[in-house]
């Protein structure tokens, strides 16, 4: 994977892409929101300091899906009053992307299925999404509280967010994110922690990983 | 791909103390611990934010000593997870009331499962990422997950009364919940609904003594109370097996039997016919001519048949040895009836004499028959050594006796578990009776 560097508009520090179809991405140092022009980096704004969060997942963590190896590359952190939950980005050496969510530490993977009809739900009703029974489990209002590291759109500038979870009983996952004027919908799966074979994980005090 | 972004620093546990009583508090689950109940005054505290506010003090006075103490640490499929909260959660209603206990289990990379207890019986629950479908289930209302029918057992509205410990959630002493539980043991599927969301998780029965292994607890845990809903039954599987095994006694005994009867001599060693004619006063016995009987005590069967019609005869008779005088007495009726509505009775008998010793020996032989009869045709036969199958049928019919007990006894075990069940069944008068039956027999 080529790694273009350029420097920071704001602090002047190298800000290095890891995937060459970032939109935007924050610079270590200074925390500024960096998007990306043709000819250079625009900053856009700044990350208020991240909230104290225990996802075991960091920038740079590796795993493997589906016999395809990732990196953790970026990620959105939303909060709501039951607790929050991180949106990683991650990147497979096919240069592909998807999403990773760890909500309380279950985790499940999503891509953005282009040009879906989205279906017209309420709590607990059901639909049929990709020719599966979905059952809507969620509908959250969401906090935005963050952003880090590359993302493959423009996101700085949220509020508050509504999502919807659906389920199905073999464990496909489909989440509707409202924060568009089209809403934005993701289909995937919930995946265990050991099948993800994960590598450069954060360590916590008392616990080997 | 590089790897240089990635920093090793140390997330270190997070400590607070007390806003209430100024007792430290070291939390265990880093970020994810929303609130955290202060273990001396036993305050509920919002440990999601900063200014550590209480949201709840606690009222009662009676402390509750978990049975698993907070901190343990155990294993469960391989993973580490450390208990980090406790609750005790009960029901209320009109005419009952109930608690059980939960644990929070903790692994700051697998995440949370929880262990529930109710009168010695655990399960080991994990929170499911899939919802199940609805079905029914044993005739009632069910949800399928992993091609397992759940079938409803109950449901409640349960409060939290007691916690220590944290919880990744607001905890709130007084919060309840509607809860459902759907069994197909070992495994409970339960739902737990709140502000129009469910959750859904599976439980899986442990004995109490693998919850010890897992945490390598001193002593003994207590013992199980009564049985509970999803726990295994002693006898599931086993009246199947009790069936089959019948059947495949069944078959080495017909087998048996075969080869028994086709070492059998059976043999014909006399046939004589003879005509009864009545005559008043007249001594109508009369002996036959001696016969062989060979083999060591074999069995000896003596067969008639007579030639009658709305009629019957009356054979009194006796086998006996000619050199010793060793006396044999049996008798035997034949009647044959035949009127518009079919017939009656039979023109043929027979007598099995089992255990006949070797010799020479005659039949005496004494007919009767109604006064005036006319003079009737009848036949004797003696045959040595010939197949018996009444043991057969008496063996099967005792070997019927362990699978029908078995059958019972699982029927009642299903009976007292789902005794406990809000969709209790109504128990059939025949279960009942044979219920009876077999708890008179005594357990084993």
């Amino acid at each position: 994977m080529s790694a273009p560097t350029s420097n920071c508009p704001n602090c002047g520090a190298p800000v290095t892409f890891r995937w060459s179809s970032a939109i935007q991405t924050t610079c270590e140092f200074c925390h500024s929101i960096l998007i990306r022009t043709d000819l250079d980096l625009k900053k856009v704004g700044e990350v208020a300091d991240l909230p104290a969060d225990a996802s075991p997942i960091q920038i740079g963590t590796e795993g493997v899906l589906d016999n395809k190896g990732f990196v953790v590359i970026g990620r959105i952190i939303y909060e709501y009053e039951q607790g929050g939950w991180n949106e990683w980005h991650i990147v497979f050496n096919d240069n592909s992307n998807a999403w990773l969510s760890d909500a309380e530490l279950e985790y499940d993977v999503s891509w953005l299925a282009p040009q879906h009809q989205i279906p017209v739900i309420g709590r607990g009703s059901e639909c049929i999404l990709a020719n599966r029974a979905y059952t809507v489990t969620s509908i959250t209002k969401a906090h935005y509280k963050g952003v880090q590291g590359e993302l493959p759109f423009e996101y700085w500038d949220k509020s508050d967010v509504a999502f919807a979870d659906l389920r199905t009983p073999t464990g496909e996952f489909a989440t509707i994110d409202y924060s568009e004027k089209t809403p934005l919908l993701f289909l995937g799966r919930s995946v265990e922690f050991d099948d993800l074979h994960f590598k450069n994980l954060r360590l916590f005090e008392g616990w080997t990983s | 791909m590089s790897t240089t972004l990635v920093s090793q620093s140390l997330v270190k546990a997070k400590s607070l103390s007390c806003p209430n009583c100024g007792t430290p508090i070291e939390l265990r689950g880093f970020a994810h611990t929303l609130s955290a109940v202060c273990p001396s005054c036993l305050s509920i505290l919002d440990a999601s934010n900063p200014e550590l506010q209480i949201l709840q003090t606690y009222q009662g006075k009676e402390r509750i000593e978990p049975k698993i103490p907070l901190g343990s640490r155990g294993t469960f499929n391989g993973t580490v997870y450390e208990l980090i909260g406790f609750e005790q959660r009960s029901v209320q209603t009109p005419d009952d009331y109930f608690s059980w206990d939960e644990y929070l289990l903790f692994n700051p990379y697998k995440g949370f499962r929880y262990i529930s207890e109710y009168c010695g019986h655990w399960n080991v629950i994990r929170v499911q990422s899939r919802v199940p479908y609805p079905t029914t289930a044993r005739g009632r209302r069910g949800w399928v997950l992993d091609a397992r029918k759940f079938a409803a057992f109950d449901a409640m509205q349960a409060a939290t009364s007691y916690v220590i410990g944290e919880f990744p959630w607001q905890v709130r002493l007084g919060e309840t919940a509607a809860c459902e539980d759907f069994i197909a043991p070992p495994y409970m599927l339960s739902s737990e609904t709140t502000a129009g969301e469910t959750t859904w998780s599976l439980g899986e029965y442990w004995e109490g003594s693998k919850i010890w292994q897992a945490f390598r607890l001193p002593g003994k845990p207590p013992s199980p109370q009564g049985i509970f809903a999803n726990q295994v039954s002693p006898y599931a599987g086993k009246t199947g097996a009790a069936w089959r095994m019948w059947l495949w006694f069944n078959v080495a005994l017909f087998t048996l039997m075969t080869i028994f009867n086709l070492t059998k001599a059976n043999k014909e060693v006399f046939h004589d016919e003879y005509s009864y004619a009545y005559f008043k006063n007249h001594d109508t016995s009369f002996v036959t001519p001696a016969f062989q009987l060979d083999g060591v005590n074999k069995n000896v069967e003596v067969r008639f048949h007579a030639d009658i019609r709305n009629d019957w005869i009356y054979l009194s008779m006796a086998l006996i040895n000619d050199e010793t005088g060793q006396t044999f007495d049996f008798a035997r009726e034949v009647s044959y009836y035949v009127d518009s509505d079919g017939s009656e009775g039979n023109r043929d008998n027979r007598v099995v004499i089992p255990s006949v010793p070797a010799g020479r020996y005659y039949l005496r032989i004494e007919p009767e028959m109604v006064t005036g009869a006319l003079s009737t045709r009848y036949e004797i036969s003696v045959r040595r050594d010939v197949p018996i199958y009444s043991y057969f049928w008496i063996a099967a019919a005792l070997l019927l006796i362990p699978p029908i007990v078995t059958w019972f006894r699982s029927n009642q075990f299903e009976a007292r578990r789902w005794r406990e069940s809000d969709y209790r069944p109504v128990d059939s008068p025949v279960m009942k009776i044979a219920g009876g039956i077999i708890e008179s027999l005594g357990d084993d």
